[in-house]
């Protein structure tokens, strides 16, 4: 990579656009790495027969790794020059091994005098909802 | 830590219970502990390590080059990964049990809000943390709902906010982090594992029987030389003593002969209060008019049915169901269109 990749501009963003929805296959290989690389060593994310005995049917993805998803999400719509500013997530339906969280989302409200754009978040799995989201980003 | 009967609010009066908020009130606004500072400066290989596990491209997190040309002017950490760098590691948090936040932790616990739930996580940037940044984090209870009661359970939302500062103690970020304490709801009691209806004792005189149901017809047997229709199966002809015989196929309707309701003794396959039915199944079309052909009874229990009005006499039309994975068996299902003998 030797150029940088292209950034959304406000201008060319309409409330309503549907950012492009992303599957995310939930694997153990998934939850574990990402648990310890944002230093989450609590067992109910690494260990299937802890996380039994304290009534959860397998192992789950740990919030901050939700976050991060968000935050990709909309930083790979956005592109590399976008600033998020705030990121509130509501959580539901855990994520377990072997499902599959679909993402998607949609502008929702535009600040001109901030170019900030609001954008709605959702994964949803086999469960139903596992986050709704509202990120603030702004573009140039 | 145990509860007795005594401690648990969630069945308690409405007076015990404001008053166990209000002493929940007393810990919202105080801060839970010394500041808390990150273990390590934000750093490109940390930074690293998570956005290979979540797939994320961005350039401007991991290219030196690529990042220097953008707006952030070089490395910057992802914003969401905020919280990361203050996280305790494998040893968990140092605690010493007598911060404000155990002591409210453990108040809940005692009254029966055992369950935890992570529900909300708010998080506000001012800046992108750059490698070298080095972060401490303060923490203050900073709201206690009343007592609330969702799909889980009941229980109290605990909200807390984390202020992120940097070396120069300028706020860089925040977090409202909100969690559920909850008792939870008294699980369902596990549903019995299905027993499997006794197995027909078969021979070669009656499998045919068994394997004419699971092809979904009702057969009864004549005898081939005389015509007797009989059942049930039998090898040899009651009346002409001809081993000679013929399946013959009845219709799916007839007529309650008796019946009984079954209460006791409750055997594990079958549900309770149990209907057996003797029904007088309608003659067969294909030996209309042969000696027996009016007389074929068959005990069957009875499906989807009211058992009040079970009444000697009712019209009933047979279904052939699966009661098991590998069994199907006939059973009576009262015909409200052509019962007569039926109470209203």
């Amino acid at each position: 990579m030797s150029t940088l990749p292209a950034t959304r501009s406000f201008a060319n963003v309409t409330v309503g656009d549907e950012l492009t929805p992303f599957d995310l296959p939930i694997t153990r290989t998934l939850i574990v790495s990402t648990a310890i690389a944002t230093r989450d060593y609590q067992v109910v994310h690494h260990d299937p027969s802890i996380a039994a005995e304290r009534g959860s049917k397998d192992i789950i993805m740990n919030i901050l790794t939700s976050n991060a998803f968000v935050g990709r999400f909309v930083t790979d719509w956005a592109g590399p020059n976008s600033f998020i500013r705030s990121v509130k997530v509501r959580l539901g339906a855990p994520n377990y091994p072997g499902d599959t969280m679909v993402i998607t989302g949609s502008v929702t409200a535009k600040d001109d005098a901030n170019k900030v754009v609001t954008v709605a978040v959702k994964g949803s799995n086999s469960m139903g909802d596992h986050m709704n989201a509202t990120v603030e980003v702004v573009l140039p | 830590m145990s509860n007795t009967t005594s401690d648990i609010i969630v069945d308690a009066t409405p007076e015990a219970k404001a008053a166990f908020f209000s002493e929940l009130q007393t810990y919202v606004g105080l801060e839970i502990g010394a500041p808390t500072p990150a273990p390590d400066e934000i750093n490109a290989p940390m930074i690293r390590h998570l956005v290979e596990a979540v797939g994320d491209k961005n350039p401007v997190y991991t290219n030196a080059e690529l990042a220097k040309q953008s707006v952030h002017g070089g490395i910057v950490a992802p914003p969401t990964m905020l919280q990361a760098w203050v996280m305790n590691g494998i040893d968990g948090p140092a605690r010493t049990g007598d911060g404000p936040y155990e002591k409210m932790n453990q108040l809940l616990f005692s009254r029966g809000f055992t369950s935890v739930v992570g529900t909300n996580s708010e998080q506000t940037y001012v800046r992108y943390l750059r490698p070298g940044d080095q972060l401490t984090m303060r923490t203050v209870i900073d709201s206690i709902s009343d007592e609330k009661t969702t799909g889980l359970g009941t229980g109290h939302f605990v909200s807390t906010r984390q202020d992120y500062y940097d070396a120069k103690n300028e706020l860089v970020g925040s977090m409202l982090f909100r969690i559920f304490r909850f008792q939870p709801k008294a699980k369902a009691p596990a549903a019995k594992p299905k027993v499997l209806r006794p197995r027909p004792a078969t021979t070669h005189d009656n499998q045919w029987y068994f394997d004419g149901l699971n092809d979904g017809v009702l057969y009864s047997q004549a005898c081939a030389e005389c015509g007797e229709v009989r059942f049930p199966t039998g090898p040899m002809c009651p009346t002409c003593h001809s081993l000679k015989w013929e399946k013959v196929e009845m219709p799916l309707s007839g007529t309650i002969h008796s019946f009984v309701i079954a209460h006791y003794p409750q055997v594990p396959s079958f549900e309770y209060p149990l209907p057996v039915l003797l029904v007088d199944i309608d003659p067969s079309i294909s030996h209309a008019g042969k000696p027996g052909n009016n007389k074929v009874r068959m005990i069957m229990n009875s499906a989807d049915t009211d058992l009040d009005a079970l009444v000697v006499g009712s019209r009933v039309r047979i279904e052939i169901r699966t009661t098991d994975p590998d069994m199907k068996l006939p059973f009576a299902i009262l015909d409200s269109t052509s019962n007569t003998g039926a109470a209203s």
